[in-house]
């Protein structure tokens, strides 16, 4: 497969030619715009918007139908008490269990994702990555989650992790492709970088930090990073992709911290739910807490909240 | 000649001695002390929950044991608490109250438990177990502040304490720190309890409010009122009762206990 990039150059060529990053600099950016204190209407406004970014997520092997069913139940209704909570975004899930979560979000707008593509190592052939592909949006994923072979990636082998992001895309028909880098297994940040351009270019909809698995997983630096090469990218192409931290953002203070660094430095244009995800399990509730405590004046309890 | 060190009295949260997140401090008797705000109070909640499972998980023994080291600390340490205007005596009185309280911590089971006789083939059994997290509104003497968050902790509960002697109180933390005393057990606020108090009172992660420290009847019955919207057990004791030199009795222990009572089936 030829690939055509940006430059008119070959895809090695062009991944290579981009700026390095600077760490040092990326990180000081990246702290100094976690400093800002959001509050009072802003900060109730950024907590909706944050629960309506989230995908509820829960991937475990323990995972049954009923856990699932009653996920999707609270990503339609996160808060039973309060009608005025906005649902979230998606409820992301492995393949097996989307069609116990399409029973519940059937018609609510609520979007269905799953993971695909021998998640969450990527260690499997093609073609049980496209078929695990496909047996999701058969089942009713209308978004799918993939993760890249950082093997191959790290071996140099870019045109195959090309050619397979180019080959999922084309499995999953109109549903949404998010592709996961696993940047805790990059070691790089300019890695980073040209592995969100590699996805971004094979057709992307969405770059995703992280599957949850490893321990290093999102953070603001390399999200910055993730949001600069989608900000470059649209200006280069004219074609907008979202991205999604996962992994590891449990408060609702690491959220706006989060949503204050989009507006900063790719513009509101990312500021929505369609360009931008948490993925996340635990932050959801925090986010209710602290919702909670504006709309009653008083600290809220995790007593008060489910536990999934 | 040598400089005078001067003193800072800092919070203590989480094991740790933070300034208030607010940065705002006061003057007591010429110390700088560190001014609590609601959000102190917050994470001193989050340190004091993440402290308790495991405090209550531990045994009794063990509380015991770390009750009595608090005692050994403070034994060594009395100067000091003379030092910042505690009378000798009742430091003397504070000490054989840490260890009186640490000998109850095995012994509170049987004296507020037991089996109960019931009509049918069952062993039936109740035991105390600690309410959860305590917030605490301490007395102004030293004395009585030990005698609320000794009962309190002895049983496996962690405290938030909002002190009023902030020099005594954050002396004590020093000992707590060097006493096996595990991070978030105890937290102490230094402050305007009329400030913080609210926040704790209404705070639906909080288990307990003791009230013996708050000599306003009106602030009393406010934040008593607070707590009943989370159900809260409350504890304030009357100003007639409240005399920390006599036989404190059991009551400051089982105020923050629930009681748990099991049926087992005889078999025969």
């Amino acid at each position: 497969m030829t690939v055509t990039t940006p430059a008119g150059l070959d895809l090695r060529s062009f991944l290579h030619g981009l700026p390095g990053v600077d760490k040092v600099g990326l990180e000081a950016r990246a702290a100094a715009l976690g400093t800002r204190s959001v509050k009072t209407t802003a900060k109730a406004a950024a907590i909706d918007l944050a629960i309506r970014m989230v995908d509820l997520t829960t991937l475990e092997g323990a995972d049954t139908p009923g856990k699932v069913r009653a996920l999707a139940a609270k990503a339609l209704r996160p808060d039973p008490a309060d009608a005025s909570c906005p649902p979230v975004a998606a409820v992301c899930v492995y393949p097996a269990m989307v069609p116990h979560a399409a029973e519940v979000l059937a018609g609510s707008g609520v979007h269905l994702a799953s993971v695909a593509t021998a998640f969450p190592s990527g260690q499997a052939p093609l073609d049980v990555k496209l078929a695990d592909t496909r047996d999701a949006v058969a089942a009713g994923a209308d978004e799918i989650d993939m993760v890249i072979s950082r093997g191959e990636f790290l071996a140099g082998r870019y045109d195959r992790v090309f050619e397979e992001i180019v080959a999922v895309k084309e499995a999953c028909g109109s549903a949404h492709l998010k592709v996961i880098l696993e940047t805790g297994e990059l070691g790089t940040y300019d890695n980073v970088r040209r592995a969100s351009w590699l996805a971004m270019l094979a057709g992307a909809d969405f770059i995703k930090t992280s599957t949850g698995k490893v321990p290093l997983a999102a953070t603001l630096p390399v999200t910055l990073v993730m949001l600069e090469a989608v900000r470059d990218f649209r200006a280069r192409t004219g074609r907008q992709v979202g991205v999604k931290p996962a992994g590891g953002i449990r408060t609702t203070k690491d959220a706006i911290r989060y949503l204050v660094m989009i507006n900063e430095t790719v513009g509101d244009g990312w500021l929505a739910p369609d360009w931008f995800r948490f993925g996340a399990s635990s932050l959801l509730n925090d986010l209710l807490m602290q919702r909670t405590k504006l709309t009653t004046g008083h600290y809220a309890g995790p007593d008060y909240f489910t536990l999934d | 000649m040598r400089l005078a060190v001067r003193k800072t009295y800092k919070l203590f949260i989480g094991g740790a001695f933070p300034r208030s997140e607010s940065g705002r401090t006061y003057l007591v008797d010429g110390d700088n002390v560190a001014l609590a705000s609601r959000k102190d109070a917050r994470d001193a909640v989050l340190a004091a929950r993440k402290a308790q499972p495991k405090w209550a998980g531990a045994t009794a023994y063990n509380r015991g044991q770390v009750l009595y080291r608090i005692a050994e600390m403070l034994e060594a340490r009395r100067a000091e608490f003379v030092a910042v205007g505690v009378p000798a005596a009742e430091v003397d009185a504070a000490i054989d109250r840490w260890v009186w309280y640490a000998g109850w911590s095995d012994k509170i089971a049987q004296v507020h438990g037991g089996a109960n006789p019931v009509a049918g083939p069952y062993f039936n059994i109740s035991a105390p177990e600690p309410t959860g997290v305590v917030a605490v509104v301490a007395p102004a003497s030293f004395l009585g502040l030990v005698s609320v968050v000794a009962p309190a902790i002895v049983t496996g509960n962690t405290v938030v304490v909002l002190a009023a002697a902030p020099q005594a109180a954050i002396t004590l933390a020093e000992v707590l720190a060097t006493s096996d005393v595990p991070g978030g057990v105890v937290n102490i606020l230094t402050g305007n309890p009329a400030e913080t108090a609210p926040w704790l009172a209404s705070h639906d992660d909080v288990n307990g409010l003791d009230l013996t420290g708050v000599t306003d009847a009106t602030l009393a019955t406010e934040w008593e009122r607070a707590a009943a919207g989370s159900l809260k057990r409350v504890r304030r004791p009357s100003a007639s009762e409240i005399d920390f030199f006599s036989d404190p009795g059991l009551g400051s222990m089982t105020a923050f206990l629930e009681i748990k009572t099991v049926w087992h089936p005889k078999g025969f």
